[in-house]
């Protein structure tokens, strides 16, 4: 326990850091130890050359939206405590939480989960889902399997299916709206970060 | 009166019927009895024309001769199968039967009447029930049907959770009931302490063996959460084996009469040898029925057949060496399922569906039937203590078991199962046929095997009467959680595939892998190599566009089927093209012959799309589409909007052309379509089979070529001649046109769609097709004589492309 203290002590802010974040203290240090990992030179920060190491998350369809979406716009580094609020987004949702009302929604709520969704999809925030950042990602999911037109054809299928008010984007009541019966809290939960 | 009747006829024929059969048997027993008492020449009564005479030498010629023993066995077979058939039957003329009362239980009903009818008689049942019989041919079709129907990708994301109840839940029920049976036995006051320990266990294990079809029927009914489906239907399917593999074990056991320390790990190492034992044969089997069925090309007629024969043979094989057959089918059913289905026509495809169907049907009604039939005629060894508190300890440690396991387990699952659920499994937990037929199978030195099978019966009964009549009601009431799988739309497909990439992902930052991991290890080895050997021409397609195809085929079909009037959407597009070409030609330009065309088309369409993102099928019929009516309403809403407002850009029209895949059509309309494939290598270039009209010119044209249908040309090829269509290129227009306008809605803009040539994705259809070598281009339709200036825009050019020579696969 005793090194365990220590390491929690290293991190600043780490009581603030638990508590918006919902982690408990073996967690925080686990992704403590995983940001060491990553951050090979030591900075105390991570550059999305970092990030582009990780060998298996290159070769993911959409890696690089993910690795994107942990820069906030403008900044050019990851510190810790941004690394540790992105990763909270994927905690399982707590069914127990005693429901505070004045507290800010918890970050691993569905909405936010959503939020996070749509931000991958939506590169140039303009809170809407344009017809081409549709084609962007199928392409980067499906590109090998499928031709253009089908693609093109999915993509409009996609928009009309969920524009609600007709201005051929998606935005994110409609994106919520299309997703109101899935189970997001299954989909984009990672069961070890509970 | 008239309805009266005819909903009482079915019962009354029915009953007929049953009364008729064994009365009939029952004499034909009698037959059977005497053959060789009696001379050759004194038959029975039923033979009444034949002289008889004690004298060989003098025998007058029979008129009617009646020799019941040569065609017995098939007779008697087929008149059992048929009346149970028609059981079914009967119980679906009134259609509340079937949704308060689970079928299984009005069979055991019929099987119990008859079975009083046959007593009375004093008839035996006929002794089909061998261990063999049951073993080597009705066990196999029903799991067959089980295996090859579940969804596999629930089973595999709840793996884990499937094996863990199905071993350790069986391991638990079984020794916890053996082992309080025994404790039972103990008591002097109930009279049975002669059985022994072993014996126990044996009874135990054969009395924990669950049985999904009156629960897996409920929780379709009431749409339950798919999770818990999947856990029941593997949990009962995984099970069978455990309890086939302890049965053996315990038997083998029993006979000892000392047990000592080593014979129990043998014991258990035979366990794991025999469990994975089963599923690398499985896993074996259905490689090798997928590598066959890639060559089945030209003989279309047999591959159903392959598939049953490999099914059969891993199970028999998996028999002979004595490991787990019910794995080995199972595994492979799931592992040929999904390549075989790429392979095989449609045809095929459907048949192998209907006939497995069929069989695992038959089979679980005989079965029942046979439960019911038996329970009246067998003699039965009756004792109350005993027998109760079997019942009770069965119901006790099934509940304990599922609140301990899932305990245990709840922390290793996204989803926890929360108490509602874990009461449907405790509750869901009906015996049926396996415990049967084991039962029956008992080996004759087991002193209490009578009273092994009335207890046996008796919880049967029991738990498929009472807790199968009784859980549809109590589920409602609990309100259990409800699947949300109804709903397939595009959007939510695509955003689940993005989030599984994301936390995919994720994960990898992590450094810590769930199955996403394995998953994707996985597809990325199948696509890459698998594939490659077992499927004959390997198009990978996405789950998501095969998703999309058959959400807008199913549209097209509706906006067909509803148009009101007799004028079906095309012809009613058509004609306000052609007042907005201020052409004023009369309306109907479809012949009414062309659209029962297209309505063939469409349906015949329908079922080509392969079911693949259908997740769980109902257990007593086939799978079933279910139409999105939202989508269908904006569709047909955006699409006449747009004709009246009209900008026929038809961007994608084009586009729109080449997404409906599937017009492959019946032989009665015509010819060859091109089977023109999208192929890819595995690193990814991609080369289009494209079918240039100027290569080849299109076959005839048909006099149904009046169809003036002026296709939204924008595509103008090179150095196209136009050529008029024939049935198909107006078929395909009339699809076209069907989207035509809803893509116009939408693409309210030019963009720069026609970057690269166009490739098409036909389904590949009937494969008798690519022998008809006449690729048409599926441009053709682009070609009209009349030249439509007014959409020569110079984005709409289709660039040069460089023809290709489409190869053959």
């Amino acid at each position: 326990m005793g090194s365990t203290n220590s390491t929690l002590l290293k991190i600043p802010n780490v009581e603030v850091l638990m508590q918006e974040t919902g982690f408990s203290p073996a967690h925080i240090i686990r992704l403590h130890d995983r940001f060491k990992a990553l951050d090979k030179e030591g900075r105390g920060h991570l550059c999305p050359q970092d990030f582009g190491a990780i060998k298996e998350l290159a070769m993911n369809p959409i890696g690089d939206r993910i690795i994107g979406a942990f820069f906030s716009p403008g900044k050019e580094t990851v510190d810790f405590d941004t690394f540790v609020k992105i990763l909270a987004h994927f905690r399982p949702v707590d069914k127990d939480r005693p429901k505070e009302l004045n507290s800010p929604e918890p970050i691993n709520s569905r909405s936010n989960k959503l939020r996070f969704a749509f931000q991958l999809y939506d590169q140039d925030k303009d809170g809407k889902i344009s017809r081409d950042e549709l084609l962007q990602v199928l392409r980067a999911m499906l590109g090998m399997q499928v031709t253009e037109e089908q693609l093109e054809s999915v993509a409009d299928r996609t928009i009309q299916e969920a524009d609600l008010d007709r201005d051929d984007a998606i935005s994110f009541e409609e994106f919520r709206k299309s997703l109101e019966k899935i189970n997001i809290d299954n989909l984009m939960s990672i069961r070890f970060l509970r | 009166m008239v309805l009266n009747f005819n909903q009482r006829s079915p019962f009354t024929f029915l009953m007929c019927l049953i009364c008729t059969v064994s009365l009939g048997y029952g004499a034909n027993v009698n037959v059977i009895l005497e053959p060789t008492a009696t001379s050759p020449s004194k038959l029975p009564p039923l033979s009444p024309m034949e002289e008889t005479d004690p004298d060989p030498v003098e025998t007058t010629q029979a008129v009617f001769t009646l020799d019941y023993p040569r065609i017995q066995i098939p007779f008697e077979i087929t008149l059992w199968v048929l009346l149970a058939s028609f059981a079914k039957i009967g119980f679906h003329v009134y259609h509340k039967i079937t949704v308060w009362v689970p079928e299984s239980c009005l069979l055991i009903s019929i099987g119990l009447i008859v079975g009083g009818i046959m007593h009375s008689l004093h008839e035996k049942p006929p002794a089909v029930l061998t261990s063999n019989v049951f073993f080597l041919y009705m066990l196999p079709p029903i799991v067959l049907d089980s295996g090859y129907f579940m969804p596999t990708r629930p089973l595999f994301e709840n793996f884990g959770t499937v094996l863990w109840f199905a071993v350790v839940g069986t391991l638990w029920n079984s020794i916890g009931i053996g082992i309080s049976l025994f404790a039972i036995c103990q008591i002097e006051a109930f009279g049975v302490q002669d059985i022994t320990l072993q014996e126990n266990l044996l009874f135990a294990s054969i009395i924990s063996a669950v049985e999904p079809v009156a629960v897996l029927t409920v929780f379709e009914d009431i749409s339950i959460h798919e999770q818990l489906y999947i856990v029941v239907f593997g949990e009962c399917l995984f099970n069978d084996a455990v309890t086939v593999v302890l049965y053996n074990l315990f038997n083998h056991v029993a006979a000892l009469e000392v047990v000592e320390a080593g014979e129990v790990f043998l014991d258990i190492g035979r366990f794991f040898v025999v469990g994975l034992g089963g599923m690398i044969f499985g896993v074996l089997f259905g490689f090798v029925a997928a590598f066959t069925t890639r060559f089945t090309g030209k003989v279309r007629e047999i591959e159903p057949l392959i598939i049953f024969l490999y099914s059969y043979l891993a199970y028999l094989i998996a028999e002979l060496l004595a490991i787990s057959s019910i794995m080995a089918i199972v595994i492979c059913a799931l592992t040929m399922k999904y390549y075989v289905e790429e392979n095989v026509s449609q045809r095929s495809c459907t048949t192998i569906r209907h006939v497995i169907k069929m069989f695992g049907s038959v089979s679980e009604t005989l079965i029942f039937f046979f439960l019911g039939v038996v329970t009246i005629t067998t003699e039965h060894q009756w004792n109350w203590g005993y027998i109760l508190f079997t019942l009770l300890f069965a119901l006790l440690w099934r509940g304990l078991g599922i609140l301990v396991l899932t305990q245990i387990i709840n922390p290793f699952r996204t989803i926890p199962f929360n108490f509602k659920d874990q009461f449907c499994l405790a509750y869901g937990g009906l015996r049926g046929a396996v415990s049967f037929a084991l039962a029956f199978t008992l080996p004759d030195s087991i002193g209490c095997k009578k009273l092994f099978i009335t207890g046996t019966i008796v919880i049967i009964i029991f738990t498929v009467f009472i807790q199968g009549i009784t859980l549809r009601p109590l589920l409602k009431l609990i309100n259990v959680r409800k699947t949300n799988r109804n709903q397939e739309t595009i959007n939510s497909e695509i955003h689940k595939r993005l989030m599984e990439h994301t936390v995919a992902g994720i994960e990898d930052l992590c450094g810590q892998w769930s199955h996403y991991y394995w998953k994707d290890k996985f597809m990325k080895f199948n696509n890459r190599i698998i594939r490659k050997i077992l499927i004959r021409d390997n198009r990978p397609e996405s789950s998501i566009v095969a998703l999309y195809k058959k959400l807008e085929l199913q549209n097209a079909m509706e906006i067909l089927d509803q148009m009101p009037g007799d004028i079906s959407a095309a012809p009613s597009l058509i004609s306000l093209h052609k007042e907005r070409k201020n052409a004023s030609k009369s309306r109907k330009k479809l012949l009414s012959s062309d659209v029962t065309n297209m309505h063939e088309l469409l349906s015949k369409n329908m079922y080509k799309i392969r079911q693949r993102t259908v997740s769980y099928t109902n257990k007593h019929s086939l799978p079933n589409d279910i139409t999105a009516r939202e989508i269908l309403m904006r569709r047909h809403t955006s699409l006449r909007r747009s004709l009246r407002a009209g900008s026929f850009h038809g961007t994608n029209a084009s586009k729109m052309s080449h997404n409906y895949f599937s017009l492959p059509m019946g032989r009665s309309l015509n010819t060859g379509f091109p089977p023109g494939r999208l192929v890819h290598t595995g690193d990814g270039d991609t080369e289009s089979e494209i079918d240039y009209p100027s290569i080849r010119r299109p076959r005839r044209v048909s006099s149904k070529a009046a169809m003036p249908l002026r296709p939204l040309n924008t595509l103008k090829e090179v150095a196209s001649s136009v050529d008029t269509v024939d049935e198909q290129n107006e078929e395909q227009r009339g699809y076209r046109r069907s989207h035509l306008g809803s893509n116009v809605s939408r693409s309210g803009h030019l963009t720069s769609h026609l970057h690269h040539g166009s490739s098409r994705n036909y389904s590949e259809g009937d494969h008798d097709f690519e022998e008809q070598q006449s690729r048409l281009s599926p441009h053709a339709w682009v070609q009209e004589p009349q030249d439509n200036s007014d959409v020569q825009h110079p984005l709409m050019r289709r660039p040069h492309w460089l023809p290709q020579t489409p190869h053959d696969k």
